[in-house]
């Protein structure tokens, strides 16, 4: 096991390389899967509140 | 049996369609990966001249090739965009370009790695690193663009063009780049030397290539899903969408 | 802003003609060019002021001088191209000129080459022309600073035009004239950079500058052929 890890003595070389493959990567699939996440509960806010009738000016109203 | 080409291309009808596929993908990235770890480390050999640090290559050439093709498939998409006017092909283009951005990063990093031990430096300045560096440039400069836009169609129009500038030169590009390293080879550094290839070594980098194939389709596709739903809430197949998952 | 009023107004819609249009714009900008003297005047001083600071940063060394030199005059020529190209496309967007043009029965491709051209010969030129005097600062030979005017004048028409696609990508851009636009041109640049510092390095080294000189003469063709028809379909983007 201790072999395996010290590579050879490239312990680092190999290490940071594939180190830096799995940080990315997981980052990745944990930033995309959240933006999806929010991105639905965005898109069911929108779904869910109907639009509000805007207000509209009525000239014959005096405020 | 005619098939109607364009009946993916409206967002509402693909997002299944990306996520069903998205998900397959990513099984099959998985599956790669831990077959293509294991020919990495366990089948494949020491190399007699680099020793155990030959073994970045398992990671930086799939990443290095990634950077490319995504390029090329963004530039493709991207020509899509302009010439059908379809919005959905400019999402795909913007999806896929975070991935190859860090695609190309990493290509660079694990180079420079791979080329300390072996080279004895870790940045050569050879024509193909330098290469992936501008085409990170690329990448970045179309993100920025997108970003610095605050109209969607126009950025996805202004991208497209850019992406289409980008895949023209990036030939003209590498091109000038190894004409200029071969007139200023002091060193003698040569990324192709590469190991001799034993045949458990090219299978290892072949599946784990694939694995990042299958990996890059996967999160652009999640990221395409986050895309759609940005850009198209609150339309009509977003509500029936969101209802049916909600009684799902 | 005094707007350009006395620009020379629209000819009627009887001549369309790819040629004229090229030549109305670049008499038009080239007039305009004329009566803002003092922008011009400030991208030459720039291009000066880079140049010197060079050796003040490393040593006044001849044999390093003459070294760096050829990089130098090059990459300032590109930094000076990039302070100058927001202005190509920006006053007119403002004052809504560029959509008339993009109106007009000339093609628009034609007239974002005459604009070009004008750009060009205010930016370009002065410094293709300049770059040998600098030379002498740099300790470059006769040979190598006629190498070098040779070059930066096939070159710069280059950065002028690849700098237009980008310039009218960001149009209108909250500083998009700046620092986006940069990251967007100059990897394009890179091998206009890489043939004709190259040039001048191969004729410090006695070999011949032909090879280099023909790449930057097929990059102009291609460029000249292709990027006013890229920039005028980042104009129209932009005008939507």
């Amino acid at each position: 096991m201790m072999e395996f890890l010290a590579m050879g003595g490239y312990a680092w070389y190999v290490w940071m390389s594939y180190g830096a493959v799995a940080i990315v990567v997981a980052t990745e699939i944990v930033a995309t899967r959240a933006r999806l996440r929010r991105a639905r509960s965005q898109a069911r806010h929108m779904s869910a509140a109907p639009a509000a009738p805007t207000a509209r000016f009525d000239p014959a109203r005096s405020t | 049996m005619t098939m109607n080409w364009f009946k993916y291309a409206s967002p509402s009808s693909f997002y299944p369609l990306a996520g069903r596929i998205g998900a397959a993908c990513a099984v099959a990235a998985a599956a790669l990966t831990v077959a293509g770890l294991y020919l990495a480390f366990v089948v494949a050999p020491t190399d007699a001249t680099q020793g155990e640090s030959y073994r970045i290559i398992f990671i930086h050439v799939p990443t290095a090739w990634m950077a490319m093709f995504i390029y090329l498939v963004m530039a493709g998409w991207s020509a899509l965009a302009l010439g059908f006017n379809t919005r959905l092909s400019a999402m795909m283009a913007q999806a896929l370009a975070p991935t190859g951005a860090l695609m190309a990063l990493l290509a660079l990093w694990t180079g420079a790695f791979w080329g300390r031990p072996a080279w004895g430096t870790y940045w050569a300045w050879d024509a193909r690193m330098t290469s992936t560096l501008i085409l990170l440039f690329l990448y970045l400069g179309v993100i920025a663009l997108r970003h610095a836009i605050a109209d969607a169609r126009r950025a996805d129009r202004a991208c497209a063009v850019l992406a289409l500038v980008g895949a023209i030169n990036v030939p003209i590009i590498y091109f000038s780049v190894r004409w200029w390293n071969t007139l200023h080879q002091g060193s003698t550094v040569s990324l192709t030397s590469a190991p001799k290839m034993a045949a458990t070594m090219l299978a290892g980098m072949l599946v784990m290539t694939l694995a990042a194939w299958c990996y890059a389709i996967a999160i652009a596709l999640v990221r395409v899903r986050a895309i759609i739903l940005e850009r198209e809430g609150g339309s009509a197949w977003t509500r029936e969408l969101m209802a049916a998952e909600a009684t799902a | 802003m005094i707007p350009d009023a006395a620009a020379p107004p629209f000819p009627a819609p009887a001549a369309s003609g790819a040629g004229a249009g090229f030549a109305w714009a670049l008499r038009r900008d080239l007039r305009i060019g004329v009566r803002t003297k003092g922008e011009l005047g400030v991208q030459v001083l720039f291009y000066v002021l880079v140049a010197t600071l060079f050796p003040l940063a490393t040593a006044p060394e001849r044999t390093l001088l003459a070294a760096l030199g050829p990089g130098v005059l090059w990459v300032a020529a590109l930094l000076a191209s990039l302070l100058s190209l927001p202005r190509l496309f920006a006053s007119d967007f403002a004052d809504g000129t560029l959509e008339q043009l993009a109106l007009s029965p000339y093609p628009l491709a034609a007239l974002i080459s005459g604009k070009i051209t004008a750009h060009w010969v205010t930016t370009g030129l002065p410094v293709a022309l300049l770059a040998p005097l600098l030379g002498l600062q740099y300790a470059l030979d006769d040979p190598a600073r006629y190498t070098l005017a040779a070059a930066l004048l096939l070159g710069t028409p280059v950065l002028s035009l690849l700098g237009a696609v980008g310039a009218a990508l960001t149009l209108g851009l909250r500083g998009g004239g700046g620092s986006l636009l940069a990251l967007l041109v100059l990897p394009l640049y890179v091998p206009v950079l890489i043939f004709g510092a190259g040039a001048v390095e191969a004729v410090r080294g006695g070999l011949s500058a032909a090879p280099h000189l023909s790449l930057l003469a097929a990059c102009l063709l291609v460029a000249a052929v292709g990027a006013p028809f890229g920039a005028a379909a980042a104009v129209r983007i932009a005008l939507e």
